[in-house]
Parts: structure tokens; sequence; C-alpha cells
């Protein structure tokens, strides 16, 4: 079984965000880069699948400028066997990138797609669930497990009212979620091997996608702050606050 | 310029959710269609065409909607899709799951999570775990929403009724099957419509510890909720999780205790009216979000706020 993993590079999620005083965009002037934590769940699961003898080939794609080949590096110091990078630097909003990514599914036709369920920088939840439907797949989103099995892979979902099992029909999306494992730290010596691996360079015009994005974006503002509070000294005194003051109790 | 709101339910019940998307669509016209697309869901078109503002609902009444499987709802708002200007859900895992889906197959951008409608086709949404908001305009002819429930009121139920249209559905696609639902049964109130929240963090220890937070919310008559070290660690499900990637919350009040307040966390609660938090960390981030701070050991000022709350005759059980 062939698998293919899309990550994502994203600021570090420890990283302090910090907005341009032009409100045009967010400060990325040696910002901290990083895997989306979600792709690394999905690349982990991959090479879990790998190990475990269900699939022999494991792919990790990410589109975006040069940049993104480190977060390929790491995906392939991690355990997959070979990296594509659809280079562009325009904007790329999730609608491009699921046309993106079925191009490559196209060509490289493999069982499983996992993706992170979230960006954790534009937040949008979007990409796993729209290449599903550009495919006609099925798809299973915001994964804490999967039980692959001939044909079909068995899903527990992560849903607001608990956990939620469907069976899914191969080839599939899915999309992982926190709990579905915790990914591994690339060892030195996978490092270096990860070096040698090959990464091949696919551009939007090859595939004959168009990216143009959809959405323009107009401001980027920071939220307003929330006053800072009181120190109460006491269990008598926060309650007295919480009723006489809030007036919430 | 009409709005389609796709309704979250589970064929005898319309959540609470969807209340929200029809306040948000009610900024945007005066004409608000919601489609429930369900198995025999007789009280749920009941209850959907009661909401104030409605002015039609959709029903689409077939087997293939009962567990809302994305691969087969989908469908059903593609081919409606072309009568309407913006097509909405509320951003519950119901809605991320099928509308981006139903986006992709319009050929159109989605907008995730909008907190503020700022015209017809400009709206913004928190973004970097809410540490930014982005205002982005939508140059596609349909426009794809997901809504935050806690940046709108609940529409409420009045005692009009809006006519009820029923639209032919589609067959299952075959693509997946509904397998179970896992519901963390719970007497307390939801976590997303609850006026009272107190939270547990990595701070407590243990899921046995949780009988103190437990002691505080039944008292208040508040939902329980954590933090992902909470839920990651087993002490409570997991959806009970608050923040970037849990649930997003707006009590009244909010209590913190034994969560030190990451971005994350942060993200998911950090528009609740009141915030009051314990933590025996003076230096703990979640300071400074908190009207009130207390700085100790929760498992002495649990117990002691439980039997306080009993003293002044403020318990609610
Ligand atoms: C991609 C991603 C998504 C995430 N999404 C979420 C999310 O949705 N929600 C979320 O919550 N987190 C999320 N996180 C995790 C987040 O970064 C933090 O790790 C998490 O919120 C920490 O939980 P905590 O505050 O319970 O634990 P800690 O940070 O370990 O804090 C425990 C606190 O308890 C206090 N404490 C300990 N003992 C006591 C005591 N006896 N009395 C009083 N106080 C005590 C400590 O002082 C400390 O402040 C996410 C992380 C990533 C990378
Ligand atoms: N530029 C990209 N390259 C590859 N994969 C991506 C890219 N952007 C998003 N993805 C994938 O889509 C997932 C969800 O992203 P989003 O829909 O933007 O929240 C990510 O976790 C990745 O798996």
């Amino acid at each position: 079984m062939k698998l293919l993993v899309a990550v994502k590079r994203t600021i570090d999620y420890n990283v302090k965000i910090r907005v341009k005083s032009d409100n045009t965009d967010v400060d990325m002037a040696n910002v901290k880069m990083a895997m989306n934590p979600f792709c690394e769940i999905a690349v982990e699961e991959a090479v879990r699948m790998k190990e475990s003898g269900l699939a022999e080939d494991v792919i990790a794609v990410s589109a975006g400028p040069d940049q993104v080949q480190e977060t390929l590096r790491t995906a392939l110091a991690m355990g997959a066997d070979r990296g594509i990078h659809i280079k562009t630097d325009i904007e790329l909003q999730p609608l491009a990138i699921a046309k993106l990514l079925k191009a490559i599914v196209d060509i490289e036709q493999p069982e499983v797609v996992i993706l992170g369920k979230q960006a954790i920088d534009d937040d949008s939840n979007q990409t796993g669930q729209m290449l599903a439907a550009l495919l006609n797949w099925s798809q299973a989103t915001f994964a804490s497990n999967i039980v692959l099995s001939d044909g079909n892979a068995e899903v527990t979902r992560e849903v607001d009212g608990g956990l939620e099992t469907i069976s899914v029909k191969l080839p599939a999306v899915i999309t992982t979620d926190l709990r579905l494992n915790e990914p591994r730290y690339a060892s030195l010596p996978n490092i270096m091997k990860a070096k040698k691996k090959a990464i091949d360079i696919k551009s939007p015009d090859e595939l004959s996608v168009d990216v143009e994005p959809r959405l323009i974006t107009l401001k980027v503002e920071e939220p307003p702050k929330r006053e800072s509070g009181v120190i109460v000294e006491s269990v008598t005194e926060l309650l007295d606050k919480l009723q006489n003051e809030a007036k919430v109790i | 310029m009409t709005v389609l709101i796709l309704a979250e339910h589970d064929n005898s019940e319309l959540k609470r959710a969807t209340m929200h998307s029809v306040t948000a669509a009610l900024l945007i016209s005066e004409d608000v269609h919601i489609l429930v697309a369900g198995n025999d869901a007789g009280p749920v078109v009941k209850t959907a065409s009661e909401i104030q503002g409605v002015t039609k609902v959709l029903y689409a009444n077939n087997s293939a909607y009962e567990h809302g499987l994305a691969e087969n709802v989908a469908p059903i708002l593609v081919s409606l899709g072309d009568s309407y200007s913006h097509i909405m859900a509320t951003a519950t895992t119901f809605g991320k799951n099928v509308m981006p889906r139903v986006a992709a197959l319009l050929d159109v951008a989605q907008l995730s999570d909008i907190s503020s409608i700022i015209d017809q086709e400009t709206f913004s949404r928190p973004t970097y775990a809410g540490n930014v908001i982005t205002t982005v305009k939508s140059t596609d002819k349909i426009k794809v929403i997901t809504v935050r429930a806690t940046a709108f009121e609940a529409a409420i139920v009045g005692d009009q009724t809006a006519p009820t249209e029923e639209v032919k559905g589609n067959e299952d696609t075959g693509l997946s099957v509904f397998k179970k639902l896992e519901v963390s049964a719970s007497e307390r109130p939801e976590l997303t419509s609850a006026d009272i929240i107190v939270s547990g963090g990595r701070g407590m220890q243990s899921g046995e510890n949780f009988v103190l937070v437990e002691a505080v919310a039944d008292r208040l008559g508040a939902a329980i909720g954590a933090s992902r070290a909470a839920v990651d660690s087993g002490f409570v499900p997991n959806d009970y999780q608050v923040g970037q990637t849990g649930k997003v919350v707006a009590p009244t009040l909010y209590l913190a205790v034994g969560i030190s307040g990451a971005i994350q966390h942060l993200a998911g609660m950090k528009d609740s009216k009141f915030i009051a938090a314990i933590n025996k960390d003076e230096e703990a981030p979640i300071f400074q979000v908190a009207d009130y701070g207390l700085v100790a050991d929760l498992f002495k000022v649990l117990p002691e706020l439980a039997e306080e709350l009993d003293k002044r005759g403020l318990s609610k059980t």
C-alpha cells in the first residue's frame, strides 16, 4: 500500500505571534518555523503503518517556497521514503492546496492520504475534506485511532459529543487529531540518512492547477487585550468578588 | 440574496449550535433558509421552522442522512447551492467536517470560524490560536462559511412557523459507514452552552481528583472542561478539551483550576465574560487573562470553595 502525507511548514507553536505594524500580515522575520504539529502526527501514523507492514511506500508532500524542503527533510528523517515539493511563492489557500494534492494523488495513486486536521497558523481545518471532495473519496476527519484492513479503514473520530467510529472505503483521506499518536523525534542517524532521500520538485503550472487565492486579506490585527484583573487572597475573597462584583454566582 | 443554513441534529433534536448560525445569517440577509437533511427528522423540522427569523425550512428525508456523514450530506447542499449567496453551518465538528467538502465541490473557498461580519462578502476570523484576527473578502459567487458559535448569540424559538418544503435528497454514496458513537454521558450542562464552566488541568494530577472539580461544578450548576494535558493524561474524556483544537467556549464565568494558560488553551476560553483562576504558581500565564486570580494549592482551596458555597446558600445541589 502506498501512503501520501501532506505536511505544512508553520510558525512553531511556541512562538509568540506578532502582527506587523501596517496590519498586512503576521511578522515572520526571524521567527522559528516547524512542521505543523498535526502533520507530525500524520507522518508518524504513516511511518507506523509502514513499520507494521501495512504499507510499503510513504511519500511526504509539501507546497510552498524553497524553505518547505526543510519540513520535507523532517518528514524523511521521521521515516518517510521520499518527498515531493510543490514549489511556489504564491500564497496558498486550502482549496488551492487540495487541488495541488489531487494532482499528486492522480500521479502517485496512493490508497490513503493522511493530513493534519488543521494548520495552526490559518486554523482553517479544510484541506483534507476538500481533497476528499475533489477525489470523490471517503473522508475520516479528526482521527484518534485508525485500523487498516482489506479495502477499508475503521477510524475513530474525536467529535463534540464523544467518539465516533466509522468505516471508510479505501482509497480514503484521513485527517489526524492530537491523540492519534505521539510523534517521534528523528534520530541523528536518520537525519543524516534523510539527506540522501529524494525530493522531487513540481510546479503548480506543471500540475495544471490554478492556485489564485479566492480570499483577499484586507487586515491582520491583534484581538483586543483583556484587562488584567486582581489577585485575591482567599477563597472567601474570591467568592465575594464573584458574588458582589461580577454578580455571576 | 438568500442564506442557507445546514442544521445539526440527531434526527430528534435540533442542536443549539445551529441557532448561532441563524443569528449570523440574519446579519447578512432577511431571507434565511434551513436545510434539515435527516432520517425521519420531523421534530427537528418543526423546531427549525419555529426559529425567529427563519423564512423557510427545506427537508430532505433519506436514511442516507441518518448519521450526518459528510459524503452523503455534501451532495444535497451542492445541488441546492446555486440558489444561495451564502451557505453556513456552525463550526462544530459536524460543520467542520461537512462544509469544506461542499465548498470544494462548488469550487469556492471556505471561510472558517467567522467571528464577525463586516458586509456580505467581508468577514473576520481568528487565526493563530486567536492571537490574530484576520479580515478577508471573498471573491467567490457563493460564500461557504462556518460560524464561531460564541461570537453570535443563539437565535430563539418563537411562536411563528416558517413554511416547510420537502426536497429530493440523494442516495447513500456508500463511501463510509457509521459504526458507533460513544457519548460521554453527563448530567451536567453542555460545555458550549453552559453559563459557568469549571475546568481542570494537569494540576489535578489524576482523574480521581476531578471529584474536587465536580463538587464545585455541581454546586454552581456548571459544566466541566479541561486542558489538553488533562485529556491526554486520561483524566477526562476528549470532548472536555477547551482550546484552539478543542471546544471554543464563552461562558459568563470560566474557572480554571491547575491550568497554566498556554495560548492554545486561552484560544478556547478568553472570550468568557469573567475568568477566575486557581493556580499555585503566581507566574502562570492564566493570571494575565484572569479577572480574579487565587494563588493557592487547588487541593486545599477546592474543598474550601465547595464548603463556602454551601455556607452562603449558593449551592444548586
Ligand atoms: C497543536 C497543538 C494544539 C493544542 N491544542 C490545545 C487545546 O485545544 N487546548 C489545550 O488546553 N491545550 C492545547 N494544547 C496544549 C497546550 O500547549 C498546553 O500544553 C496545555 O494547555 C497545558 O495544559 P495544562 O495547563 O493543564 O498543563 P501545564 O501547562 O502543565 O500546567 C499545569 C498547571 O497546574 C498548576 N498546578 C500544579 N499543581 C497545582 C496545585 N496543586 N494547585 C494549583 N495549581 C497547580 C501548575 O502551576 C501549572 O500552571 C495544544 C498544543 C499543541 C501543540
Ligand atoms: N502548503 C501545504 N502543503 C502541504 N500540505 C498542506 C499545506 N497546507 C495545508 N496542508 C495540509 O492540510 C492540513 C490542514 O490544513 P488547513 O486546512 O489549512 O487547516 C495540514 O495539516 C496539512 O496536512
